[in-house]
């Protein structure tokens, strides 16, 4: 029987790229496992979470110190990866504070951000061999 | 989209997906549980929206 990569206990280095792939692209560490099925599902799922978020005129919040409550809004924000900064470079995610959407798009994409957290520290186990 | 309800299944539905599939490997099992966790987080919603209601702020 062939084995997959999942199957196999993964080197300290290819466990961390593994990490950053799945950190980058939500599933990528997954589809890297082998574990296409999961793989797919989180990155339809938190992609569209996160587009859904955009599209409800949510806010992507700047990493500011003097605000900590702004700043882990801003952490939970790139916890979905490559998309923030898509997102940021296309000047999406300005947010518009007085629409009625404003909040529940917050919500999205800081939920997609930690639930792609746990992706990524879900695709580390099978890494290390524990799932 | 303007619903609060709609809003909240739409979150419920993504939430209980993303956790399907991560706790649960067989296809079959993610199903019965993402629809388990879809109608909780609901229903929840909806029992914690009416228990709110009488409150005036």
């Amino acid at each position: 029987m062939h084995a997959t990569a999942a199957d196999r206990v993964q080197s300290s280095t290819t466990t961390y790229l593994i990490c950053v792939a799945a950190w980058a692209i939500p599933g990528a560490g997954h589809l890297w496992l082998g574990r296409r099925q999961k793989g797919v599902t989180f990155l339809i799922a938190l992609i569209l979470m996160f587009v859904a978020g955009l599209w409800l005129e949510g806010r992507l919040f700047p990493f500011e110190p003097s605000q900590p409550l702004v700043a882990l809004a801003a952490f939970a924000d790139v916890g979905i990866g490559l998309s923030f900064f898509i997102a940021k470079a296309m000047h999406a995610g300005a947010g518009r504070v007085v629409a009625i959407t404003y909040e529940y798009g917050n919500a999205f994409m800081m939920v997609a951000g930690l639930l792609n957290m746990l992706v990524v520290l879900d695709a580390f186990d099978i890494a290390q061999g524990r799932k | 989209m303007t619903s609060h309800l709609a809003l909240m299944a739409l979150f419920a539905l993504f939430v209980s997906i993303v956790f399907a599939a991560l706790t649960r490997d067989e296809p079959r099992d993610q199903l019965l549980f993402g629809a388990k966790l879809f109608a909780g987080f609901v229903g929840a919603g909806i029992v914690a929206g009416w228990v709110l209601y009488p409150l005036p702020f």
